[in-house]
């Protein structure tokens, strides 16, 4: 009986702590990254790997989004003869929702994973140590330029995904569907307002902290050789994932 | 010991409930090659780690020069921390820049120097731990030894006051052992800066070291130049040197 008391409250402690790690790893990078110049070069070259680099990836599922969209709301608009709004539906699903939520995934799985495994490995190796050692703060020179770079990249990502999801709704209403292209660009154009496209921007960069900051904390505290690295990525992805769609509803509660 | 620059007053660590550091009490002499023997995983990394705040004991005083390091704000300590050079044990170079890269950065981190300074720096240390013309390499492309030696000129590139080893030639064969004691032994001669070395070579510690402390479950049992550690009656010292199976020391 005490057994189970007791492995309840390692694991219960353990959660606290981890909670308590957490806050003071995101404090001490807001302080790193609020109170001392930000290292633009270093920034730089992670927005070029966060952003640009996510741009292909970006482009696909954005496009087929859209795609899929026209064709399942036509599938459904039809039934009451409003295929007319298979535009509209596309629009304010992919501003509002679907880009800035599948965005982040996407660079969740190929960004924040890389954060996780490249600060891990760092960490296992002692080059984390290293920085320290040499008076260098490692939260300044590694974190923060990703979380910076991401902050900054989800919403152009987010907005790329945006535009190329109506185009490919457009393609697959107009072109495979036969919807009046006239009817369809004047729908979407009536009921898209600028507030949704800036909700979903808004969503983005609070997603990019997200997964940037889960990314870089698991990495930063990795342990255990190749397999702890491992660990840390996986559940990098997986705790960012469900934290973004989690969050999600949260946002498009408060910003409803 | 008169004028330690480093001390450990009654310092304690442990790990998940394991003990490390069990009331360590150690002095580091000035401008002297200090070795720290003992088994391996038995806390000879951690103490160095102490010594430049890579880790904080649970209990006890590390003083630098007399002032207590712990109470220290973390620009204080980043001050600190310029006086000191570190030697990892795989080297731990930036595996994201080339060797080139890797030794210049403490340079162009805390230094103003023009790039065609900070290059023929780098070069001039790269030749003297024997690696001239490798600055392009990547540190994947190195043996295991190339990369400690890496590792040393990038320690020792802003001369640091006071230069930590841990463990400079374990898993190296024995002729490139040798070459990086006594190119430890031969920058300490000439640097005449303080020098902390982790080792359990027993020969290789009696070849550079002025000062030799046995570090035994968490203690420092025996302490003194190699003559004075020699003479030492000590059966567990006896058996570390000696290198022997049979005695107080209980193999696992």
């Amino acid at each position: 009986m005490i057994a189970i008391f007791e492995l309840f409250g390692r694991s219960v402690l353990q959660r606290v702590e981890e909670i308590g790690r957490v806050f003071l790893f995101l404090c001490e990078t807001g302080r790193a990254g609020l109170t001392k110049p930000i290292r633009w070069r270093l920034a730089l070259q992670q927005m070029e790997f966060v952003g640009v680099r996510s741009v292909s990836v970006v482009l696909l599922t954005g496009t087929f989004t859209g795609m899929v969209l026209a064709l399942q709301s036509y599938y459904g608009f039809r039934k009451f003869g409003a295929e007319g709004l298979v535009g509209t539906t596309v629009a304010l699903s992919m501003t509002r929702e679907l880009g800035p939520v599948l965005t982040s995934l996407m660079v969740t799985a190929r960004a924040g994973s890389a954060m996780a495994a490249e600060l891990g490995s760092m960490r296992v190796t002692e080059q984390i140590d290293a920085l320290v050692v040499m008076a260098v703060d490692p939260l300044r020179y590694l974190v923060v330029p990703r979380i910076v770079a991401s902050l900054l990249m989800l919403p152009v990502l987010c907005a790329v995904s945006d535009f190329v999801g109506i185009l490919g709704g457009y393609f697959v209403g107009v072109g495979v569907l036969g919807i009046n292209s006239g009817t369809y660009v004047a729908n979407t154009i009536k009921y898209l307002e600028l507030s949704d496209i800036y909700n979903g921007l808004v969503k983005a960069v609070c997603f990019g902290g997200i997964l940037s900051a889960i990314g870089c904390y698991k990495g930063f505290f990795a342990r255990g050789g190749a397999q702890g690295v491992g660990r840390a990525t996986t559940e990098a992805v997986v705790l960012a994932s469900v934290l973004i769609l989690i969050n999600d509803y949260f946002l498009t509660a408060i910003m409803f | 010991m008169d004028d330690p620059i480093i001390q450990f007053v009654d310092v304690h660590k442990s790990f998940r409930g394991q003990k490390v550091l069990d009331g360590l009490y150690l002095d580091i002499p000035r401008g002297r090659t200090t070795v720290i023997i003992g088994r391996s995983g038995g806390g000879k990394s951690v103490t160095i780690k102490h010594m430049i705040g890579l880790i904080r004991p649970d209990r006890g005083r590390i003083l630098l020069d007399g002032v207590d390091v712990l109470s220290l704000e973390k620009d204080a300590m980043n001050q600190v921390r310029r006086r000191f050079g570190m030697l990892f044990q795989e080297g731990a170079l930036f595996d994201s820049m080339t060797v080139g890269e890797n030794v210049a950065f403490p340079l162009r981190e805390h230094t103003e120097l023009p790039a065609p300074e900070v290059e023929a720096r780098v070069a001039e240390m790269l030749r003297l731990v024997g690696l001239p013309g490798t600055q392009e390499k990547m540190p994947g492309e190195l043996s295991g030894g190339m990369r400690k030696r890496v590792g040393l000129a990038r320690a020792l590139i802003l001369e640091p006051e006071i230069v930590l080893f841990d463990e400079p030639t374990s898993g190296l064969d024995p002729i490139m052992a040798d070459a990086i004691d006594t190119l430890i032994q031969e920058t300490q001669e000439a640097s005449r800066r303080t020098y902390v070395v982790i080792s359990h070579d027993v020969r290789a510690t009696f070849k550079i070291a002025h000062y030799i402390a046995m570090l035994y479950e968490g203690r420092i049992i025996a302490a003194g130049t190699p003559d004075q550690l020699r003479a030492n009656p000590n059966p567990i010292l006896a058996q570390f040197l000696r290198g022997s199976a049979e005695g107080p020391i209980q193999v696992q």
